[in-house]
């Protein structure tokens, strides 16, 4: 963040600083996870480039690409530099690894990547993805989702997620030999189904509406914070006018001319503050935007909660079932309505052999259902525990993050209005000295 | 100041400063007679004066310096002995079965013969204000006639009795009266006196008036055309039209920014509170959040101050000017009239050889007239051209310091942030 003169806390450690750019967005909470990647390994995305060639349906396309370097860090020789090794990756590459881990580690809160499309943007803003504004803020935002997934406790020590920062060719290949693919489409399409789950935990049902209403909230904010950017714009940009007819005047007086001239310059550096401003602020949006995406994969994790709670109350609901059935098999005594207990009425039993086999294969399912049942039990049990110490820390970490994006902002606040309080007392001298 | 002396009229003939007696010093007793017409004892709080004639602001912390002023000896402003002080204040509404309107309180301190008391006090309308500038221009046709605030005022989008307007207008009637009691000539103006000390102005003049208007139209319209105008005059009348331009679009950028940062305060009213709505369900960012949303709160109430003091304080001054040019864009006209019929009847003259008589008396007389006007106009400019350096340095200042202000009281509402949000950590940090 280019905030002069203040020093903005990002890391513990100064060494893992990044070296190439100061307007990295990321404000690591210090944790103490000492296994993580980035507890070895200096990771940025240093550049953004334009390429062109022939995509999937061989026609031209123009698109951007981001190069990732890493650097071991070495305790034993902190004298030394060692080279950078570097590769390029572009975003949909980033979007596939995502999608990777989303699926690989469904109870983790999988750090967002920065937004596809510009978003919430306030006119001077350009919402074109080849602008140059927006491929250096995106640059930062996919810095930051590196950094953050290498510092996750469970996530940074995924083989896939190492081999993207370190094996440029081949890497797609790996990814889809995996065959997450598969799971992935089934998770979507479960994640999207509509179901109600009976016992959900309760602390889960929270979290996910925590996750809305802050989503909800977050919108509302950057929606909001973009008119206000706009009108502020206006309001800059227009005592720039002042300086035109300031120096207009000033032609056709004696006296006063200079003063005029002068004081109309200041209103000119007036007018020419607020691009500057209004960069700065777009940071603090960015700050946000990764919390409104966070919020999605906040709510991700606890519809995964919920459908493994459903599956596992349904496949308690089938074992039940099937039991009843045995039961009733057992004893010719028909307790539930069911299509076979209508028909056997309808048509008469069945035969001694045919009922003998079919509680033979009930016998045999329901010793699947007790299998799945544990499983499905087992599975929830899992998920649970490690989804909730995610969410944990999680939650530690968006406390810590949103307080010190807050910060920044008063400061940046502060340092707006010292500048403006400086233009006007520049302006006032030189009325004064009309 | 040197004011070219009209042969005209009859000097007053100042008095040393030993025996005027000081302005400020008047026993109460001789406060003045003429009743408050609807508002006996106007029991509001008096404007102070500075020696200078102008108001102090008692709301400033500096009012009790301008305290100690009023006590000093009134300083020589450009060289003139300052022995009348007029003031315009406390405006009233009067409600009567025919009309509502507001009258103000006129204040006049001075130690002029002229006068038959060192005090008034009398209450006006604005009526009267138009009246008192009609009767300057037509009878000191050569001379710039300080402007009025606007007359009209349409109904339905101005509110003629809110405060706001009716102090905008108070401080333009004020202005108007000091101008013309600094004037060493419009001050000594008979219908001004009338206007400060009688009970009832003789508004029976309205029918003179109009007759005297006439005369003063065929002044402006004779049709003579001017043959050569001094270059000075031509110089400010070029002037006058360039200035005038600039003034127009001064007020419409002023009126643009104000427009721009209504509509941000509309946004920042909608902004901070989406803060305090996020709080309600944040545990430990409950206070950083609700304090980011009082922060923008007081940022602004701070903005509609300033927009507001814009409207009041900055568009009016301008719009003045625009209307003191408009007038003294007549005066010069009525010069070059006067110079044409000079030309117009020398020429006429000059023509007729054969009489060689000597100059006639009339074509003296317009030479006279010519000289006279030249010299109270020239007099007149270089006063204006000074105020007019005066007031627009106070306003542009006064601008900055407005802005100025707004900054500091956002500055000091983050500055104030900063502890409570960066509180929690120090207590993490000792925790860890």
């Amino acid at each position: 963040m280019r905030v002069s003169g203040v020093p903005v806390v990002k890391w513990d450690k100064p060494e893992f600083l990044p070296t190439h750019t100061v307007s990295s967005v990321l404000i690591l909470p210090h944790h103490d996870n000492i296994n993580c990647l980035l507890k070895k390994m200096e990771i940025s995305v240093a550049e953004a480039e334009k390429r062109t060639g022939k995509n999937a349906v061989n026609m031209q396309e123009t698109y951007t690409v981001y190069l990732i370097e890493t650097r071991p860090v070495d305790a034993a020789s902190e004298g030394t530099n060692p080279a950078l090794d570097s590769l390029w990756r572009r975003y949909s590459e980033f979007e596939l690894l995502r999608n990777y881990l989303l699926v690989t580690y469904p109870f983790a809160v999988v750090p967002p990547l920065p937004e596809k499309r510009a978003e919430f943007v306030w006119h001077k803003l350009s919402a074109d993805n080849m602008d140059p504004d927006f491929v250096e803020r995106r640059r930062v935002g996919l810095e930051n989702f590196l950094l953050r997934v290498a510092s996750h406790p469970v996530l940074s020590s995924d083989k896939i997620f190492y081999l993207f920062l370190t094996e440029e060719n081949g890497w797609k290949e790996t990814v889809f030999e995996t065959g997450f693919q598969a799971k992935a489409d089934s998770r979507l399409k479960a994640l999207n189904a509509t179901f109600r789950v009976k016992n959900p935990d309760k602390r889960f049902a929270e979290m996910k509406h925590y996750g809305d209403e802050l989503q909800s909230v977050i919108s509302q904010l950057l929606r909001v914070r973009a008119r206000a950017a706009d009108r502020l714009y206006g309001v800059y940009k227009v005592h720039g006018n002042y300086g035109r007819v300031f120096s207009e005047w000033s032609a056709i007086e004696k006296e006063m001319g200079d003063g005029l001239q002068s004081a109309g310059h200041h209103m000119d550096a007036y007018a020419a503050s607020v691009d500057d401003i209004l960069e700065e602020e777009e940071h603090y949006a960015d700050q946000l935007k990764e919390y409104l995406f966070y919020a999605d994969a906040l709510r991700t994790v606890c519809r995964k909660h919920e459908l493994t709670q459903y599956e596992l109350e349904m496949a308690v609901q089938d074992l039940t079932s099937k039991k009843q059935q045995q039961e009733e098999l057992a004893t010719g005594t028909i307790r539930t309505f069911s299509l076979k207990g209508m028909t056997s009425k309808l048509f008469g039993q069945e035969t001694p052999e045919q009922r003998e086999a079919k509680l033979k294969m009930l016998e045999t399912q329901i010793e699947e259902g007790e299998e799945q049942v544990k499983e499905r039990n087992a599975e929830c049990d899992e998920f649970v525990k490690s989804a909730w110490v995610d969410i944990e820390r999680f939650k530690e970490q968006k406390d810590h993050d949103l307080r010190e994006s807050l910060i920044s902002y008063a400061i940046m606040q502060i340092s707006m209005c010292k500048k403006g309080i400086q233009v006007w007392n520049n302006a006032k001298e030189c009325f004064n000295k009309m | 100041m040197s004011a070219g002396t009209p042969r005209a009229l009859a000097s007053s003939g100042q008095k040393p400063i030993q025996d005027i007696r000081h302005p400020l010093s008047a026993e109460e007793s001789a406060l003045s007679r003429s009743p408050d017409v609807l508002h006996p004892g106007g029991a509001g709080e008096r404007d102070l004066i500075l020696p200078n004639g102008t108001p102090v602001d008692t709301s400033s912390p500096t009012s009790s310096s301008s305290l100690l002023n009023r006590l000093q000896l009134d300083d020589d402003l450009d060289g003139e002995t300052r022995d009348l002080f007029v003031t315009v204040e406390d405006p009233k509404k009067h409600v009567s079965t025919m009309e509502t309107y507001i009258t103000y309180r006129v204040c006049t301190k001075t130690t002029r013969t002229e006068f038959d008391l060192p005090e008034y006090s009398l209450r006006r309308r604005y009526q009267d204000f138009d009246w008192l500038r009609n009767k300057l221009e037509e009878s000191q046709p050569t001379h710039l006639i300080p402007p009025l605030p606007e007359k009209f005022v349409m109904k339905g989008v101005v509110d003629r009795f809110s405060e706001e307007f009716v102090e905008t207008r108070r401080k333009a009637l004020d202005k108007f009266l000091k101008r013309v009691a600094d004037h060493p000539v419009l001050s000594f103006n008979e219908h001004f006196n009338a206007f400060l000390s009688a009970k009832d102005l003789n508004k029976r003049q309205g029918l003179a008036l109009l007759t005297k208007m006439g005369e003063s139209v065929k002044y402006v319209t004779g049709g003579y055309k001017v043959r050569a105008r001094p270059v000075e005059f031509a110089a400010m009348g070029d002037y006058l039209d360039l200035f005038t331009q600039k003034l127009g679009t001064i007020d419409r950028i002023a009126q643009r920014i104000i427009k721009e940062q209504s509509e941000f305060l509309m946004e920042l009213r909608e902004y901070g509170p989406v803060y305090s709505s996020w709080s309600s369900f944040e545990e430990d960012l409950h206070d950083p959040l609700e304090g980011v949303s009082g922060c923008v709160s007081n940022c602004s109430s701070a903005l509609e101050e300033l927009t507001e003091d814009m409207s009041e304080d900055f568009l009016p001054v301008l719009r003045e000017y625009v209307l003191y040019i408009e007038s003294m864009k007549n005066v010069l006209k009525k010069r070059d009239q006067v110079q044409a019929e000079y030309e117009t009847k020398l020429e006429a003259v000059v023509f007729r050889e054969d009489k060689k008589t000597s100059v006639p008396a009339d074509v003296e007389k317009c030479q006279d007239r010519v000289e006279c006007f030249n010299a109270d106009l020239k007099a007149d400019w270089d006063r204006w051209e000074n105020n007019k350096r005066q007031d627009f340095r106070q306003l542009l200042t006064g601008m900055s310091d407005k802005n100025i202000q707004y900054y500091e009281k956002c500055l000091a509402a983050w500055e104030s942030l900063i502890p409570l949000l960066q509180d929690k950590q120090e207590a993490k940090g000792e925790t860890n």
